[in-house]
């Protein structure tokens, strides 16, 4: 009988985990296609920015600085063994563009804005402000999730750029101000080896991506969470762990497209 | 009778799972009036209310409104007959978001092209009628529970709705802002020449402001009537209900085994 | 329309933002150098092209003319073909020699033009007739080796 009762439980479980992956494609295709309203109305989208980028800032630029000067001691330190310490300013700006920046950046704005996105849309569905919405005829999609996607979607290479750029003068401030590495070597060996195309551009290509997963799973996540205190607590821890997960696993798929030639 | 009624509940049933929660309920609303479904909790209120919301399809039986059967409308025109309602959350369900103008603003930027001044004054307009002009800078939550729910009431009247829904009206308001929703319910029902529907569970301030009341329980209609039919009733239910005994019809004691047994003490 | 203080905080926003991808592109990219749309194409065979990459960069007397853009087994002769792309605005004769060419000893490996003395230019999808293959370094220590064996 336990057997038979966990087999149950098993199977109940993975019902439901389908269920649940069915809706959450849904509700991503309801999105993209109750998007018209937020473009029509840039200022629905502008004002998410405002929460979801503007409030994200300080976060991304302090933490890219700090990552750029560790880059910059670490990888003088390693650099130094084989007397090839004029290589620093390539490794610190390749490293930041092709994946730290759009990788943390992406990280941290899961666990800054996502979790406030999900909290937010969980929140409004508990206090029935949803379904006062679709009583007063209002798409809910497209009036208060598809502009919280968009504005996602858009702020998240600026903030992946802005980290990157961060980190790359922090490496110079350890590399060329604290520690002294020739400054002529460390701009010129940076731009001989990274290319606009084949790094740059991949790199907003992966933040774009990032931005696109992690705020579809907070909105989702913030959709579906149970109408009380607990599932939306629930619902927020939920984002945070699995649109990490997603950010690495993207990643790694996208890397091995991206730069499997060179 | 019925070119006078606006809202027509005919044989509705209705079930959550094979689970049902109404068993043929008929209802009449007309125009005009204010109108109150009242039941012990779990009778089926709120699965009424989202039935004539249209948020939810009767399993048998049908819901006309204003000569349209409610289950036969599609997304459009569903959307269109919400246009003409009002409907009042429990707990007022004021966009957390917004200013106290913007959530009565809220529908007129939606659903209208009116110009940004014409919006201004009727939205103070609106909230001169609740009294609360004053708050138009305010975010909700700045705002005390019954001055949420009076907010929630404008913006729920924005738009001068033929049909107004109120979900538990009433509930956690302290006994003052109580009837001051009561009496801004009735009035603005009055100026408005709309219909009000009010499913709550506090009688004696419905008593005091509706025209006809229907007593639910376990997805029957148990009693109908005006007010004073009501308080005449000789039903033991409408009895116990209205003077909230605690012990009758509706039993203090859910149904179990053997109480000595479940004591291990039987014989 | 209110609450200007929130446009002017995007604004400053998106600003910063694009202002990043830029300095990106610039300073820490090489988009200053580099011209996608004015170039042309040129070939090359190679019995071994080493660790020659795609986007290597393409060079004469060490100036950046060009990139390696694609490299392709070529069946018919066992060769490699080498596609690159060279800035219009550099022209090249038709005796040019093509070497793969490594910088430093451990470092990066590219290819290097030295220019003839042909009055005749190369065109868009002309082939260097005459190249040098990379330099392996296993195949050097292995030519060492044997012509030391013989000397004895």
């Amino acid at each position: 009988m336990p057997i038979a009762k966990s087999l149950r439980t098993i199977g109940h479980r993975v019902i439901n985990a389908v269920w649940r992956i069915g809706f959450a494609a849904r509700f991503f295709v309801m999105t993209l296609f109750y998007s018209g309203t937020s473009f029509r109305r840039f200022r629905l989208i502008v004002k998410e920015m405002f929460s979801s980028g503007v409030m994200s800032l300080i976060i991304i630029l302090v933490a890219g600085m700090f990552v750029g000067m560790v880059l910059g001691l670490q990888g003088y330190e390693t650099l130094k063994r084989y007397g090839s310490e004029s290589a620093l300013g390539s490794l610190v700006a390749l490293s930041l563009v092709r994946e730290l920046g759009p990788v943390l950046a992406a990280l941290l704005f899961a666990s800054r804005a996502g979790s406030a996105m999900t909290a937010e849309i969980g929140l409004m569905k508990a206090t029935e402000q949803i379904a006062a919405m679709e009583m007063m005829a209002v798409n809910p999609v497209a009036r208060v999730v598809a502009p919280r996607f968009w504005a996602g979607v858009i702020s998240m290479p600026l903030l992946a750029a802005m980290f990157s750029a961060m980190g790359v003068f922090g490496g110079y401030v350890v590399g060329v101000v604290v520690i002294g590495v020739d400054e002529g070597s460390f701009w010129s060996q940076m731009q001989s080896s990274v290319d606009f195309q084949h790094d740059v551009l991949n790199g907003v290509i992966k933040s774009l991506v990032f931005g696109l997963a992690v705020t579809a799973i907070a909105l989702f996540e913030g959709y579906d969470a149970p109408p009380t205190a607990e599932g939306v607590s629930g619902a927020t821890t939920r984002t945070v762990v699995e649109s990490s997960l997603a950010i690495l696993m993207l990643d790694f798929i996208l890397t091995a497209f991206m730069f499997q030639g060179a | 009778m019925s070119s006078q009624s606006l809202v027509e509940i005919r044989d509705v049933n209705f079930a959550y799972d094979n689970r049902p929660v109404l068993k043929g309920i008929n209802m009449s609303f007309n125009k005009g009036k204010v109108i109150a479904i009242m039941g012990g909790s779990g009778c089926g209120k709120t699965t009424l209310f989202r039935l004539i919301g249209g948020a939810l399809k009767p399993t048998k039986g049908e819901i006309t409104i204003d000569g349209q059967v409610m289950h036969e409308l599609d997304q459009q025109g569903l959307y269109e007959m919400r246009r003409k309602m009002g409907v009042l959350f429990q707990f007022g369900a004021l966009f957390t978001d917004m200013s106290v103008f913007d959530n009565v603003a809220f529908q007129m930027r939606e659903h209208t092209d009116l110009p940004e001044e014409v919006i201004h004054d009727l939205v103070m307009m609106k909230l001169h009628a609740v009294g609360l002009r004053g708050t138009h800078n305010l975010m909700p939550a700045e705002l005390s529970g019954g001055m949420a729910r009076r907010v929630a009431l404008a913006r729920t009247v924005a738009l001068d709705p033929m049909l107004i829904l109120y979900d538990e009206p009433f509930a956690g308001l302290d006994p003052i802002s109580l009837s001051v929703v009561g009496q801004l319910l009735r009035k603005l029902n009055d100026a408005l020449g709309a219909t009000s529907v009010v499913v709550t569970h506090d009688v004696q301030e419905s008593l005091k402001i509706v025209d006809y009341i229907y007593f639910v329980s376990d997805g029957v209609i148990v009693a109908e009537g005006t007010p004073d039919e009501i308080r005449a009733s000789g039903k033991s239910f409408v009895h116990q209900f209205v003077h909230g005994e605690m012990d009758g019809p509706v039993p203090f004691h859910f149904p179990g085994g053997d109480y000595r047994q479940d004591l291990g003490v039987s014989a | 329309m209110e609450r200007t203080t929130l446009d002017l905080w995007v604004g400053a926003f998106v600003v910063a933002g694009i202002g990043a991808l830029v300095v990106l592109a610039l300073k820490v990219g090489n988009l200053s150098t580099y011209n996608v749309s004015e170039s042309y194409q040129l070939q090359a065979h190679f019995t071994n092209v080493g660790g020659l990459k795609p986007t290597a960069s393409v060079r004469s007397a060490g100036v950046l003319v060009g990139r390696v853009t694609n490299i392709v087994l070529d069946t018919n002769l066992y060769e490699a073909r080498v596609t690159m792309s060279i800035d219009k605005r550099y022209q090249f004769p038709t005796d040019t020699f093509a070497n793969i060419l490594t910088s430093g000893l451990l470092g990066e490996q590219y290819i290097g033009l030295m220019p003839g003395g042909d009055d005749k230019m190369l065109q868009n999808g002309d082939e260097f007739k005459k190249t040098q293959s990379a330099i392996v370094l296993e195949d050097l220590i292995g030519k060492f080796f044997t012509s030391s064996v013989d000397a004895k």
